[in-house]
């Protein structure tokens, strides 16, 4: 429509223009023949409307340049040019816009307008994406092989365990992170109370290299005591260490730890003992919402760093020697720390946790060379002494390494949520042989019980008491039934209507 | 797997030139291990002293000229005025240097105007000519000109005889000169140099590439633009994961094309762009898809050996080829885009470093010489015509 307007218009406004193409030019001077004029135009509308249908817009670029080209040297020559570009022009665009066939193709490159070339089925072919993994892979390890490590140590990794309600799920996020190591791994694991098949199965999937001793004593309920005990099981994995002069770099991935896998790469620089920022992940058990201390902390304080999640690690000055610690801050916390496992508040790590340390494993090995400042293995943790961190095995605790860009980077976060210790839960969680009988358990309604309504809630009401009221609760349990609470509700008035139901049908 | 990677590395490794404990390879081109040379010695260059309205006058217009893609003549000029080649006695030079800026003429989005240059490149000649009698001495066989921007209309008549140092071109293209000295787009050492990340960052990237694929400002319809190349990439291969292409402009340009394995430099409006300096520095494979491109300083680097070169016919297949190349190919391109006077070949450093691309301009130049004996002319022969080429370059400027 608007372009038999436009074309309106243009007729017009240039008479000269159609008087150079029509060879009609006395029947359209002569305004007193009306009919042969009409039927003039009706026929040039129409001759126009079809020229534009084929040619586009180029039909108006052609109309504006005879129209503009008329000011400067008008001349035939020029309109039969332009004619013959639009018309070559249109004939390459007349089949389809986007044609399978190509272009022009001759050592010369043609210039105008090309087709887009599209393949029939223009979508990845699987086998080909394989095999461009395969390079990508192939890439990567040469880059490896020149840029990353040269000559790489074995990591030795350290970790104390026990059996518990969720040691499958703390496990087995530390064994995926080792499995991943690109380097020789050894993994020791130390459990208390003795060597369990439920860890041995647990560890035996990961297809590494482990090292499974038991220790004795039960891990206990306190966690100060726990703390203490998982000190002595870690010198007990490098009593390990020195027996078998295992070589390489020795660290400590404790299962509930998270590690970046570009860790494990900044710990081969270590010559003798390192030690790497750890992010503390401080967890609020309980339901309520609290707002964390962190926020609102006063900003006089100097040992921290200020930033939302505290880091613990090594501090440098500005020529990247190690001048300090930044230790974590349990101030803001004491009242309301956990006092033993299970406990629904928030559980505190000590100043300097092991974790953040990595040792070459020659310092506790005997008759060797070592640096005059590490002293014995046996002379540490002898007399039931707490052993805090890796630094009670120097003394001179100057000489460790900061890594991790001085530690700017953290690798390493920690983070403790643990289970009531009494918690009961069926060995491996496998139910085996199935139950054939089932009994309701103390505080979980049966579903099919029908219980007046009123009872249901109070029921309801005085489980939310108790949550209220007793701070130690079993977590899981608790969440469970109560979970289970709020969706038999409406269930069990369901059931009742249908049972009414029933019982007027009847 | 362990045994090949191991068997793979003994045999090259024993031929390879190490630079800096990283095994990269030899660069040998058609002229040799020319990238190496020292040009110092081997030639001298005499810079006529042009008023400063060709020159400095321009550049104070518009100091955008320094950062854009043809910044290469301003910066050939500051680097010949302070280089040991440069030489105050006309009679012992054997190439003369027009410090004229032809190309510092932008718009006001940072595109050049080619309008302005053949009357300001005439006029200096004219100025040239008749200040110094060597131009007529060979009718400027032994001067060389940078000039840069293609103009389609073809090359000024005037500089028929003399050498052109030209940002890539187009083969059988009215604007490239046979004997040119081709080189590359200028791109800015600093901020390369800011953006680098470091080489143990794995590659995961397989094919890169971020630009137009529709101009739609100028070809809405696609098939003018890059002769429906990018549009035809575009439309093969958005929805392939291996091929990480878009429109976006992102801020981690530099360090994207340092993670992938292939980065596309198709052709635009010119067969050319800054990509490819980009691709040589960032270690990255050039995918070049233009049709009879001339690559710079191409006597010097073999370009086969580093780049894969596809057809534009051949761009529905991209994925086949890329995927079918070997991995030893993939592996021995990487170890040569590596090797640093790759790199260094393809910079415009401030200040000038050796074996940078200022000084394989100058080895290009001296790889020309001596001129033939037939360069010089009686006096009183001329073979340029002076009043050749179109009405409106004729105008005094």
């Amino acid at each position: 429509m608007k372009q038999l307007t436009a074309l309106q218009q243009q007729g017009r406004r240039s008479n000269s223009f159609r008087s150079a193409l029509s060879p009609l030019d006395a029947a359209t001077v002569d305004g007193s023949v009306k009919s042969p004029a009409a039927i003039f135009w009706l026929v040039l509308h129409g001759l126009c409307c079809l020229i534009s249908l084929v040619l586009g817009f180029r039909f108006s670029r052609l109309v504006f340049f005879l129209l503009f080209s008329t000011s400067s040297s008008p001349s035939t020559t020029t309109v039969y040019t332009a004619l013959r570009t639009t018309l070559a022009s249109s004939a390459v665009t007349s089949p389809p816009e986007r044609n399978i066939s190509a272009g022009e193709r001759a050592s010369r490159v043609v210039v105008g307008r090309h087709g887009i070339l599209i393949r029939p089925w223009p979508h990845p072919d699987l086998s080909e994406v394989m095999q461009a993994h395969t390079i990508i892979e192939r890439v990567q390890s040469e880059q490896k092989s020149q840029y990353g490590v040269k000559s790489p140590k074995t990591v030795i990794a350290i970790t104390p365990t026990y059996v518990r309600t969720f040691q499958t799920l703390h496990l087995t996020g530390v064994m995926h992170s080792l499995m991943n190591v690109p380097y020789d791994l050894i993994w020791i694991v130390v459990e208390a109370g003795g060597v369990t098949n439920e860890t041995a199965s647990l560890i035996s999937k990961s297809g590494l290299k482990t090292i499974h001793i038991g220790f004795e004593g039960k891990m206990p309920v306190l966690w100060e005591d726990r703390h203490k005990l998982e000190s002595k099981m870690r010198l007990h994995a490098l009593r390990v260490v020195r027996e078998k002069r295992l070589d390489g770099i020795v660290m400590f991935a404790d299962d509930s730890n998270m590690h970046n896998l570009e860790l494990f790469n900044e710990i081969q620089k270590v010559k003798w003992i390192g030690a790497i920022s750890v992010g503390i992940l401080v967890h609020w058990g309980g339901s309520e919402e609290v707002e964390l201390p962190i926020i609102e902390r006063d900003d006089s304080e100097k040992t921290e760093k200020n930033s939302q999640v505290p880091v613990q690690g090594p501090a440098c000055n500005s020529s990247n020697h190690l001048v300090g610690w930044h230790t974590f801050n349990s101030l803001p916390y004491v009242e309301r720390s956990a006092k033993y496992i299970g406990d629904s508040a928030v559980v505190l790590p000590k100043k300097l946790e092991w974790a953040g340390f990595v040792l070459n494993s020659r310092l506790v090995w005997e008759d060797t060379e070592k640096p005059v400042w590490v002293k014995e293995l046996e002379e540490v943790g002898g007399d039931g002494e707490d052993v805090e961190s890796p630094l009670s095995l120097l003394k001179d605790s100057s000489v460790v390494e900061p890594l991790g860009s001085c530690g700017r980077k953290v690798m390493l976060w920690w983070l403790r949520v643990e289970a009531r210790a009494d918690s009961k839960f069926p060995p491996g969680w496998i139910i085996d042989p199935p139950l054939d009988i089932t009994v309701p358990a103390k505080r979980t309604p049966w579903p099919d019980a029908p219980p007046d309504l009123p009872s249901s809630v109070e029921q309801v009401t005085s489980i939310q008491e108790n949550a209220d009221r007793r701070a130690t609760k079993n977590r899981s349990r608790r969440k469970r039934s109560s979970r289970s609470k709020k969706k038999h509700t409406p269930k069990v008035l369901l059931d009742e209507h249908v049972s009414t139901l029933d019982l007027r049908d009847n | 797997m362990t045994k090949d990677f191991g068997a793979d590395l003994v045999g090259p490794r024993s031929a390879f030139k190490f630079h800096r404990t990283q095994p990269t390879e030899r660069i040998s081109g058609s002229a040799g291990d020319v990238l190496e040379d020292d040009p110092v010695g081997r030639l001298k260059v005499f810079v006529y002293e042009l008023p400063s309205k060709y020159n400095k006058k321009i550049l104070q217009k518009d100091p955008r000229c320094l950062t854009h893609m043809f910044a290469a003549e301003i910066y050939m000029h500051r680097f010949l005025l302070s280089s040991p080649v440069r030489t105050l006695n006309p009679e012992e030079a054997d190439w003369f240097y027009t410090p004229v800026y032809t190309t510092c003429d932008l718009t006001p989005n940072g595109l050049p105007l080619p309008f302005k240059s053949p009357r300001m490149m005439r006029s200096a000649i004219q100025l040239i000519s008749s200040n110094w009698p060597y131009w007529n001495r060979t009718e400027g066989a032994d001067h060389f000109f940078i000039e840069e921007k293609a103009i389609d209309r073809g090359i000024l008549p005037l500089l028929q005889r003399a050498t052109l140092v030209q940002t890539f071109g187009q083969r059988n293209h009215v604007c490239l000169k046979d004997g040119s000295v081709i080189i590359p787009p200028y791109a800015p050492p600093q901020k390369m140099q800011a953006h680098l990340i470091p080489p143990s960052t794995p590659r995961s990237i397989f094919v890169y590439f971020r630009g137009l694929f529709y101009d739609v400002g100028n070809d809405p319809e696609g098939g003018y633009y890059a002769r429906g190349a990018r549009a035809s990439v575009w439309e093969n291969f958005k929805d392939n994961p291996l091929f990480d292409i878009s429109t976006e402009h992102p801020t981690t340009y530099y360090e994207d094309m340092q993670r992938a394995v292939f980065c596309l430099c198709p052709l635009g409006w010119a067969p050319w762009s800054p990509r490819l300096v980009e691709a040589v520095i960032f270690g990255c494979i050039p995918v070049i898809i233009a049709d009879d491109i001339v690559l710079p300083f191409a006597d010097a680097i073999p370009w086969e050996d580093i780049g894969v070169f596809v057809a534009e016919k051949d761009v529905p297949k991209l994925d086949t080829i890329l995927t079918s190349i070997p991995i030893n190919e993939i592996l021995r391109k990487q170890r040569l885009l590596a090797n640093p006077s790759m790199k260094q070949a393809m910079l415009f450093p401030q200040p000038a470093q050796s074996r940078d691309a200022f000084h394989q301009i100058l080895n290009g130049l001296a790889r020309k010489l001596p001129h033939d004996k037939n360069v010089y002319l009686n006096p009183g022969e001329k073979i340029l015509n002076w009043t050749a080429g179109p009405v409106g370059d004729l105008k005094p400027w």
